[in-house]
């Protein structure tokens, strides 16, 4: 489906949605309350048949953090990125990892780097890092270590 | 990472708990799994990982876009040129430079090499899990010569360092073509020797038949990609689907498999090779003359904006998703590793098996630990 296609069937599923173009790939901006009845249409729809979650991460804009989302269908092959913006100080999303389990994973991997809470999420823990890391999330722009130095 | 509470709380309901690694000689490197087994089937495996943790993707927020390439060949050790790759085509793409035909054929060698070292690696490896030393000699002998293609042409055997946004760093050795074809000469016989030693092994098929066995379904919802993911019947050759050089004018088949099991991940692997074979033969007589380079500023600044490129590695699809701020580093790089992916569905894939099983299984996901840290 062209991204044209997308965006019509999209606003319809979705009228509060904003959208990004300009982009290889279809942008939406959803507000994190949607996300999971979104993302269970996006999976669901006949259309759409969103089933490989390829690539899930945030981003820290240092006012808010920004969850993105890769989406592609195996069977049409058309691709949709989502992004969500959070509170900084309360960032806090439902999992989708019922729907894509490849999430599982990867929201545990944005939970110890940004400190994004998943709710809902069977195993919230720490996945790379040791004991002990709770609350101090390296990926965040305004982390500073200087035992554990990063920045090179 | 190995925490306490876990062994508590499991061991009163009779269950026994083992840790596997992080030093463990099937585990390829230093991941930790902690198993909870009934007797000797597997009721849970947990991955514990980050020893090798290194945050390359923070890292690369004050690397420069020529200097980051650098540092993600030591993510993906056996893939160092594809990785490389990867991230010069997001380069390019977002400053939309044009890499002389010249430079394709050769980076698209390069990367089937590469390939086929890494794939002879899990061969003999994968051979030596399930108790067979000599296929490790055998494997290790043909990639010694694709090791010093590489040495030759590149200057190092394994984290090559060679591809450069807009080309690659130096032209190739005068030997390159002749030592490229000895080896195609000499692999085309080794290969059946492969075949001869393990493939139609009575031991090895009744080990890998119908172990781990993986639903089309399964690999799509948990990412999986490459030989895993084919190994279900599910079509995921970036290289086909989304071509990127010059693999749309390329004959090769996409080695496609319906058994899901290990088997089928086995032969997926090792028709890859062939196919990476077939590759090489049609450009090594046909590299183009011309520039090796595209001509580029010093200093490189991304536009504003978010690139994504992905590339078939020898373990499946990495993407590179950059974001940019117009500035000369970016402002947030994520790799989409597939090694991640493809850990995330052993537990999964073992649940309900015996341990006994266990390595022959994870053996075919082809884990590399730096991969699955960053």
């Amino acid at each position: 489906m062209m991204n044209e296609e997308l965006k019509n069937l999209i606003s319809e599923l979705l009228p509060t949605a904003v959208f990004e173009e300009g982009n290889e790939w279809l942008g939406v901006n959803v507000e994190p309350q949607d996300w999971l009845a979104f993302a269970q249409q996006l999976s669901n729809n006949d259309l759409l048949k969103f089933d490989s979650l390829f690539c899930l991460t945030c981003v820290d804009w240092k006012t808010h953090l920004t969850m993105v989302y890769h989406l592609r269908s195996t069977h049409f092959r058309h691709h949709l990125v989502v992004k969500s913006k959070l509170d900084r100080n309360k960032a806090e999303i439902e999992t989708v990892s019922h729907i894509w389990r490849t999430a599982e994973f990867h929201e545990r991997e944005v939970y110890e780097m940004f400190g994004v809470n998943f709710l809902n999420h069977p195993d919230l823990r720490l996945l790379i890092l040791p004991d002990g890391w709770e609350g101090k999330n390296p990926l965040r722009k305004d982390f500073e270590d200087p035992v554990n130095m990063i920045k090179l | 990472m190995y925490r306490t509470t876990d062994i508590l709380t499991s061991s009163t309901s009779g269950d026994m708990v083992i840790n596997v690694g992080p030093q463990h000689p099937a585990t390829h490197g230093v991941l930790h799994l902690v198993i909870t087994l009934n007797g000797e089937t597997i009721k849970k495996i947990e991955p514990h990982l980050g020893y090798i943790h290194r945050s390359i993707e923070k890292m690369c927020e004050s690397l420069t876009y020529r200097q980051f390439i650098y540092v993600t060949s030591r993510m993906d050790y056996l893939s160092a040129h594809i990785n490389n790759h990867a991230c010069a085509l997001c380069v390019e793409k977002g400053l939309q430079i044009e890499v002389p035909p010249r430079a394709q054929v050769v980076r698209v060698i390069l990367d089937e090499l590469t390939r086929i070292a890494s794939h002879e690696l899990w061969w003999g490896a994968m051979a030596m899990d399930l108790g067979a030393f000599t296929p490790f000699f055998h494997a290790f002998r043909e990639r010694e010569m694709i090791n010093e293609i590489m040495e030759e042409t590149c200057g190092a055997r394994l984290t090559m360092n060679y591809i450069v946004p807009g080309g690659v760093m130096m032209d190739i050795h005068p030997n390159f073509q002749k030592k490229i074809k000895e080896f195609i000469v000499l692999y085309k016989q080794k290969i059946n020797e492969y075949h001869e030693l393990v493939t139609g092994n009575v031991i090895f098929e009744n080990r890998m038949k119908n172990i781990g066995t993986l639903t089309a379904e399964q690999v799509i919802s948990y990412g999986c990609s490459g030989p895993v993911a084919r190994g279900s019947g599910v079509k995921s050759d970036i290289r086909k689907l989304y071509p990127y050089e010059i693999y749309d004018k390329l004959d090769f088949e996409e080695a496609l498999e319906t058994g899901g099991d290990s088997y089928a991940r086995y032969l997926i692997r090792m028709r890859e090779m062939e196919q990476s074979i077939k590759i090489i033969e049609q450009l090594v007589d046909n590299i183009p003359d011309g520039d090796f380079q595209a001509k580029t500023k010093a200093v490189l600044k991304l536009p504003k904006g978010e690139f994504y490129t992905s590339v078939e590695t020898a373990r499946g699809e990495l993407g590179v998703y950059i974001v940019s701020e117009g500035g000369t580093t970016p402002y947030r790089i994520k790799f989409r590793s597939p090694g991640f992916s493809n850990l995330s569905i052993l537990n999964d894939m073992v649940k309900g098996g015996k341990i006994g099983d266990l390595i022959a299984a994870m053996g075919t996901l082809d884990l590399v630990i730096p991969d699955i840290d960053r």
